[in-house]
């Protein structure tokens, strides 16, 4: 099947008496032509990947822009103290969401979920539930197939690319599968996945991307920690029976409209937002510099010409040929 | 169609499924089609790749590809040092490709043998790839299905030649395209298969009349 909408997951989950991560799992199946455990396998690397990430975590590492780097470490050192506002789980979420998001920026291995500007918010929510409620691997790749559907779906109505929908579609996406996610790991019905699903994406809706000098560093880091919280209360919210009064397919609709008609500046080219600041520029302008310097050296260097552009008979024929 | 794990992955090496897993799958593929180590490479940085490609690492996870590593590999930062162990020589350049997707590189490879390829391939997004042109000929292929390229004379037969042959080996042809340079140059049949296309097979069509040369690509698990 395709998981074209929340709707078609619960009339398949319905039609054929499965769970939702079920019909999930045997999309996978069915698409990729492979078994049942060669689908679980994929999904328990992905799985260990998050958990080797978060574990081999120092926060020594700086990214190439030097802006990001150590911010994790600071809010694990932070938390440990037990003296948080949020208290000892929201405080190990956002720990996680930033440990995540500088592995990304500072080139360790991650996995993109759905992209890798939004890889913190999923690992982040998943890693300190699992361990604070002792839950069994399977149940995590369940849990981790529950927040794929909904990725899927979002995929489909509305987009997951920062360029074509905005931050609302990298971070906003990861929040709403986390909050699918979550909802399903603490027992709650489909359609109470689907009301957290929905609530994540609202709280979310309209969130630009405005990368500084274009890089996965500024503000994307510290946003997956804003996903991730935001994923716990619409969880929390969905799970103490609160409802989405626009239905989730509606929402996601509202939120692929929403990024369509988002101007350009605000996604994903650092013509905009944080990224036109001051700040922001100076920054570009930095790593500009940096670029330039090294391009020289390398001309300098170069072994063999590349062809720059095709001879002109050869463009002449082309257009000829059209 | 939809693959689970383009949304809930890749597992990747940071910093941007575009700028760094697409790139090192880029590299990977180059190699791949080079079919040999290779030793020298001139890598063309076009459009976004060259504006924003140091920031995200894209030069280090091309080279880290041509050394035949995957898009997870922890050593994909330090890939020019292990180019240096391994003895390929790389340079770098900008270059203006024309209607080219913004996240382009053009490669030019030189192999252990001294055999040469020149591709140009893009990142779409995700960590997908395209190529777009092998050897100044139009390409259009992701790696997503075995893949069989065939350099030939522009000459009647060919095609009819390579497919009956691909049918009497039992090798499903997914989809096919054919284009060339002008009447009577050379010409490329891109043809991507569900199945795998044994080697003696590959040495068969190398030896035809009118092929220039046989390039294979096996997919990845």
């Amino acid at each position: 099947m395709n998981l074209d909408s929340m709707r078609d997951i619960l009339n398949a989950m319905e039609a054929e008496g499965r769970e939702f991560w079920e019909v999930v799992l045997e999309t996978d199946m069915e698409n990729r032509q492979v078994t049942r455990e060669q689908s679980m396998e994929k999904m328990s690397a992905v799985w260990h990947a998050m958990l080797d990430a978060s574990d081999s975590y120092t926060g020594e590492r700086r990214s190439l822009s030097g802006l990001v780097g150590g911010q994790g470490a600071l809010m694990r050192r932070y938390a440990a103290e037990g003296d948080t506002i949020g208290g000892d789980f929201i405080s190990q979420v956002i720990s996680e969401a930033l440990a995540m998001g500088e592995c990304n920026a500072c080139m360790r291995r991650i996995v993109a979920a759905p992209t890798a500007g939004a890889c913190g918010v999923m690992p982040a929510v998943l890693i300190p539930l699992s361990r604070r409620d002792n839950i069994p691997e399977e149940k995590m790749l369940q849990a981790l197939y529950v927040a794929t559907g909904v990725g899927a779906v979002i995929a489909y109505k509305a987009s997951i690319s920062g360029a074509a929908g905005g931050c609302q579609a990298e971070v906003g996406s990861a929040s709403a599968m986390a909050a699918g996610a979550l909802v399903f790991l603490r027992g709650g019905s489909a359609e109470q996945i689907c009301h957290g699903v929905a609530m994540a994406i609202k709280n979310m809706m309209g969130l630009v991307c405005d990368p500084v000098a274009g890089l996965v560093e500024v503000p994307c880091v510290k946003r997956n920690a804003g996903g991730a919280v935001n994923a716990v209360a619409a969880a929390d919210m969905a799970l103490a029976g609160i409802e989405s009064q626009v239905p989730v397919d509606e929402v996601i609709d509202a939120m692929g409209e929403v990024g369509r008609r988002m101007p350009v500046e605000f996604r994903e080219t650092a013509l905009g937002g944080l990224a036109a600041t001051p700040t922001g520029r100076a920054v570009m302008d930095k790593m500009m510099n940096g670029r330039k310097r090294r391009r020289t050296l390398t001309i300098k260097d170069a072994r063999w010409k590349l062809e720059r552009r095709p001879s002109e008979g050869e463009n002449k024929k082309e257009e000829s040929a059209q | 169609m939809i693959d689970v794990f383009d949304i809930m992955g890749p597992i990747m090496v940071g910093p941007s499924s575009s700028h760094t897993a697409g790139a090192v799958r880029i590299g990977r593929m180059a190699r791949a089609l080079l079919g040999e180590k290779p030793v020298k490479a001139g890598i063309g940085l076009h459009g976004s790749f060259a504006g924003t490609g140091v920031g995200h690492g894209t030069d280090k996870a091309l080279v880290a590809g041509l050394l035949g590593m995957k898009p997870d590999d922890l050593n994909i930062p330090n890939s020019f040092a292990a180019a240096a162990r391994q003895g390929l020589n790389f340079t770098f350049q900008e270059v203006d490709l024309r209607d080219a997707h913004p996240n382009s590189v053009l490669l030019e490879l030189e192999g252990v043998s001294g055999k040469r390829m020149q591709v140009q391939a893009c990142s779409t997004g995700g960590g997908r790839i395209q190529v777009n042109r092998i050897a100044g000929v139009d390409v259009n292929f992701t790696g997503d299905y075995h893949t069989l390229i065939i350099h030939n004379k522009d000459d009647r037969g060919h095609v009819g030649e390579v497919t009956y042959t691909l049918a009497q080996a039992k090798v499903n042809v997914a989809n096919m395209s054919l284009s060339r340079s002008n009447r009577g140059g050379s010409a490329m049949m891109v043809i991507e298969t569900d199945d795998p296309i044994p080697k003696p097979l590959l040495d068969y069509f190398q030896q035809l009349p009118g092929i220039l040369q046989v390039t294979y690509y096996k997919k990845e698990d």
